[in-house]
């Protein structure tokens, strides 16, 4: 099934990447060869075939509900473009 | 060139010698760096810690890895440097932690002297992506040097440093170890710590080692491995102790007949010389199939850009990275996106988002965790009857910028021999057997059941001159 740029701007939006025309096209194009490649996974019966979730096997590691202090509020900030004390800043979402 | 190994190094450190020579040594060797291999040299903090060894050693200590100095990849997180990944979305980014494998290391006396170019975010296989522009490989600065841990593979391979480190999700440490003729090892899944490391595929995603020998490489992987209360995927086994004796003598390597078709003619006779060795060193060559390989790019490309699709929507402009100017949040979020990310990273994000959508998770997600199901128990079948397979890691030696970065689906097709082993699990190693006519190294693969590194180093040993 052809990939259409409508689709194409549609997963963008999913993504939250303001693309340009020309990446739409190009996206389409890409998108459409590599996903004609995985068409090939459809050859093969996986009937009754449990997905792996983990390879070694691993379900449900828990820790100590104790609290640790790893990452201080300032430092959690200092990579932030726009913070106060405490927050992260941007700008109002929700209109009075 | 030729330098000390880093056993060489550390012994002479332990032994009273300063940590500052070996560590000088490197630190010119980065700066003078002409493959764009480095990205940053960090001389005053690579000399205090070398300092710092010095003292512990005059303390009584002794460390397995004094004064050994190290580049690290730059996705790989150390307090007050920066952490780019090589995308613009990261630059000005400072890590605020140390990763669990580097604070290790640090802790077993290596100093952490530069970090290394990279494809943007570890999406890609020539270093080509990379925000700082590619790197080249040592031997032909023409050709790329592999990627996407292109510029751990170049720094350690022209000898600016004996070990370095840089991440595999489908194949980044061991392509590239190929291409410019050092050692590679992606470690079993869980065998390294992956706190710290820039996320890309989470249930693919390996720390391992780059060297010039087999020995070093142990060595680092010994100082960095075991479980780690911060990474809730870690493995608790525990490494063996290195084998003595001949590792090859009585071993069943295995080999599949599929990995003999569509190689370079240099790469084929190179596989038959090191098949012809192994039987000389007493090994016994056993032909295995691995029936559901053949699947394994696709189901990759699905799980791998599924997972960094999500990885990455953490990074928003928000909290930390590149953010761009809009008047709202949704705004902020997609000129963000769109300006920090490339090409390669806006395509993986967006076939990542394509086979996560509504209505079409089972067809692609999941059938892809089938299929990787079906190549584990490939892999389980055919270690009943070998120890390990041998086979090629890139189907071609060094190939030239630029030849393959405009069609992405070649590009993606030219991992196929060290994609399964990621999806498997299992461990894998390159090591440099021969170089072609236009003395480009070409590398051999060894692939063990889950959790049998240290058997696969001793293997490799054993195949590498010291």
């Amino acid at each position: 099934m052809p990939i259409s740029e409508q689709h194409v701007r549609h997963l963008a939006h999913l993504a939250r990447l303001d693309l340009s025309d020309a990446e739409i096209a190009s996206h389409a194009h890409d998108l459409d060869a590599i996903v004609g490649y995985m068409e090939q996974l459809t050859t093969v019966d996986t009937t009754g075939i449990d997905p792996v979730a983990n390879v070694a096997g691993l379900i449900n590691v828990v820790r100590a509900d104790t609290p640790t202090a790893l990452l201080p509020t300032a430092v959690a900030l200092g990579n932030a473009t726009s913070h106060s004390d405490h927050a992260f800043l941007v700008p109002k979402v929700v209109e009075r | 060139m030729s330098r000390p190994t880093a056993l060489a190094i550390a012994a002479a450190v332990n032994a009273g010698s300063s940590a500052r020579v070996a560590v000088e040594a490197s630190l010119a060797a980065c700066e003078a760096d002409t493959l764009n291999a480095v990205i940053r040299v960090h001389r005053d903090r690579a000399l205090a810690a070398a300092d710092a060894v010095d003292a512990r050693i005059r303390a009584g200590e002794r460390l397995p890895l004094a004064g050994v100095p190290i580049a690290v990849k730059d996705n790989i997180c150390i307090t007050g440097l920066p952490a780019t990944a090589c995308s613009r979305i990261l630059k000005g980014y400072i890590a605020p932690y140390t990763a669990t494998a580097v604070a290790r290391l640090e802790a077993a006396g290596c100093v952490v002297v530069a970090q290394t170019n990279m494809d943007e975010l570890a999406f890609g296989s020539s270093n080509e992506t990379s925000c700082y522009g590619p790197a080249r490989n040592p031997v032909d600065p023409t050709r790329v040097p592999g990627g996407s841990s292109g510029g751990s593979a170049a720094v350690v391979a022209a000898g600016y440093v004996p070990v370095s480190l840089g991440s595999d999700t489908g194949g980044s440490i061991r392509q590239p170890a190929s291409l410019c003729g050092s050692v590679g090892l992606k470690p079993t899944y869980g065998r390294v710590s992956r706190y710290g490391l820039i996320a890309y595929g989470s249930s693919l995603d390996q720390i391992g080692p780059f060297a010039n020998n087999a020995a070093d490489a142990e060595a680092v992987l010994r100082a960095m491995a075991g479980a780690d209360p911060l990474d809730s995927t870690s493995a608790a086994q525990q490494m063996e102790p290195t084998p003595a004796g001949d590792a090859l003598r009585g071993a069943r390597i295995g080999w599949v007949e599929a990995h003999t078709e569509g190689l370079q003619a240099e790469v084929r006779a190179a596989l038959d010389a090191t098949k012809a060795r192994l039987q000389a060193a007493g090994a016994t060559l056993v032909p295995v199939t691995l029936p559901h390989e053949r699947f394994a790019v696709s189901a990759y490309y699905i799980i791998g850009t599924g997972e960094a699709s999500s990885n990455l929507s953490r990074m928003d402009g928000i909290r930390f990275g590149h953010r761009a100017e809009a008047a709202d949040l949704r705004q902020i979020y997609g000129k963000s996106r769109a300006e920090g990310f490339g090409a390669e990273a806006k395509r993986r994000i967006m076939l990542g988002t394509y086979v996560l959508s509504t209505g079409y998770y089972d067809a692609y997600y999941k059938k892809a965790q089938q299929v990787r199901r079906l190549i584990c128990q490939d892999y389980e079948q055919a270690f009943t009857t070998c120890d390990a397979i041998l086979g090629p890691v890139s189907p071609t030696t060094a190939f030239k910028l630029g030849e393959k970065l405009s069609d992405p689906l070649q590009m993606y097709l030219s991992d196929i021999f060290t994609i399964a082993t990621n999806l498997a699990g299992v461990p894998g190693i390159s090591i440099p057997v021969a170089q072609d006519a236009q003395g480009l190294p070409i590398g051999m693969q060894l692939q063990g059941p889950m959790f049998s590194d240290v058997r696969l180093l001793a293997m490799a040993r054993a195949l590498t001159p010291q």
